[in-house]
């Protein structure tokens, strides 16, 4: 469950960004995950509600960016999709691929008033 | 509890004592720096990162923009809602602790390992074996994470190395700060070996940096050979392999090869050992490898030490020529 911890780490930039701009209160939160990232969305959106009550982020809504996997082939040298971190080659069908995107965890932006 | 990091609001525990109590450390700031001054809690204990105080320096992020809202416009008194930009890394804030860890780590010549695996794998039994191996030699000491219980921290300190037990209570890894905090504790000497013993878990602390040199993972052969598939995230972070157990080899259906040639489609710059914590098959290569990542740890600190004495110098050279 170390999404509970991600969504702790969202809350604390949310909150910081919060307080400097003075919000009243936060309604959107936009985060980019990657999918060959470590995190599961749909348990990182179930812990961000948890986390989030009673706090200025209460009641907001969470949008996850997904950002899709690309790495580059060591067999054929040629970038392609991928699906998952030990996928193989779309081309050449060769292992292993280097993951040069598709890794982040980050919070993009809020929406505040 | 620290009102400024919040740390200590959960149930983790550093050698059985709560961890809420009043203390000094580094606070990340919100560009996800870690100046590393201290804040006084009134605490008693000092933190060993000693860096220059830097003040805060908010990004661009922290411009105030009344015209960015939806509107495009901002009447005085009257809400409006509006998007801030962030950016940043949801690993920030233990990314930051994690530097200023290595950077301590590196700055007194230490190595400091991370060893990761499933529960059961022998983690213990093998740091057990690896510091009569190398006790001789080298000052070692040893920080054992556990959700409860100090028992692995006990059969540590049996070999005469000073532990520290850290239980995460519901906690599922470790992270960059509950490690500085060990550090204050245990003082781990310069150029000496510091062993971090992670929570048995092959998923979660793949993505929390503590600072160390490496991750060391451990699979022994009573496992799957496809568990380097199964948990990718974790085999691809490591950046050393021990395939633990393999005196059960003959007794076994395991395909050694086929676990090997699993974990380098994950991660083909994985340094892999067989293994015994057993009956000690394989170890000497492992210390092997230990004793040269300790000489390069040696290295980096000179390097250090002599960059500072040239600029020293260079700087009396100067005085004396005014």
């Amino acid at each position: 469950m170390h999404e509970m911890a991600l969504a702790e780490g969202v809350l604390q930039l949310v909150e910081e960004t919060a307080m400097r701009e003075n919000a009243q209160r936060v309604k959107l939160v936009v985060l980019e995950i990657g999918r060959l990232s470590s995190v599961e969305p749909e348990a990182l959106r179930f812990c961000f509600a948890a986390v989030v009550a009673g706090t200025i982020a209460d009641g907001a809504a969470l949008e996850i960016v997904d950002v899709p996997g690309v790495g580059w082939c060591m067999s054929c040298g040629e970038p392609g999709a991928m699906d998952e971190v030990f996928g193989a080659c779309p081309r050449c069908g060769g292992y292993p691929l280097q993951p040069t995107g598709g890794t982040e965890m980050r919070v993009r932006e809020i929406e505040i008033e | 509890m620290c009102t400024v990091c919040g740390c200590g609001a959960g149930e983790t525990k550093v050698a059985g004592e709560a961890r809420d109590e009043a203390h000094e450390h580094v606070h990340v700031h919100d560009d996800g720096t870690a100046p590393g001054h201290a804040h006084e809690h009134g605490g008693a204990h000092a933190h060993p990162h000693g860096h220059e105080h830097r003040h805060h320096e908010h990004g661009v992020a922290g411009d105030l923009d009344y015209g960015a809202g939806p509107a495009g416009v901002h009447a005085p008194g009257m809400s409006q809602a509006r998007m801030v930009r962030i950016e940043q890394d949801i690993l920030a804030r233990n990314n930051a602790y994690a530097a200023a860890n290595r950077r301590w780590f590196d700055e007194r010549g230490i190595l400091a390992l991370n060893l990761v695996s499933s529960p059961g794998s022998g983690k213990t039994a093998l740091l057990v074996r690896t510091i009569e191996s190398l006790k001789g030699k080298v000052a070692i000491s040893v920080v054992e994470g556990d959700q409860q219980t100090s028992n692995d921290a006990e059969r540590i300190r049996a070999t005469g190395v000073a532990a520290l037990q850290i239980n995460t209570g519901k906690g599922c890894h470790l992270d960059g700060h509950m490690i500085a905090h060990a550090l204050e504790r245990l003082k781990p000497a310069d150029e000496s070996l510091f062993l971090i013993e992670n929570v048995g878990n092959l998923v979660c602390p793949a993505a929390f940096d503590l600072g160390e040199q490496h991750k060391v993972a451990i699979l022994s052969v009573t496992e799957g050979e496809d568990k380097p598939l199964k948990y990718p995230d974790m085999f691809r972070a490591a950046g050393v392999l021990l395939l633990n157990k393999c005196d059960l080899l003959p007794y076994l259906e395991f395909d050694a090869d086929l676990a090997e040639a699993n974990a380098r489609r994950v991660n083909p710059k994985l340094t892999i050992f067989r293994v015994s914590a057993t009956s000690g098959d394989g170890l000497a290569a492992w210390v092997s490898w230990l004793e040269a990542g300790l000489a390069a740890q040696r290295g980096k600190r000179a390097e250090t030490v002599d960059g500072l004495r040239r600029r020293v110098a260079e700087l009396e050279r100067q005085l004396a020529a005014r």
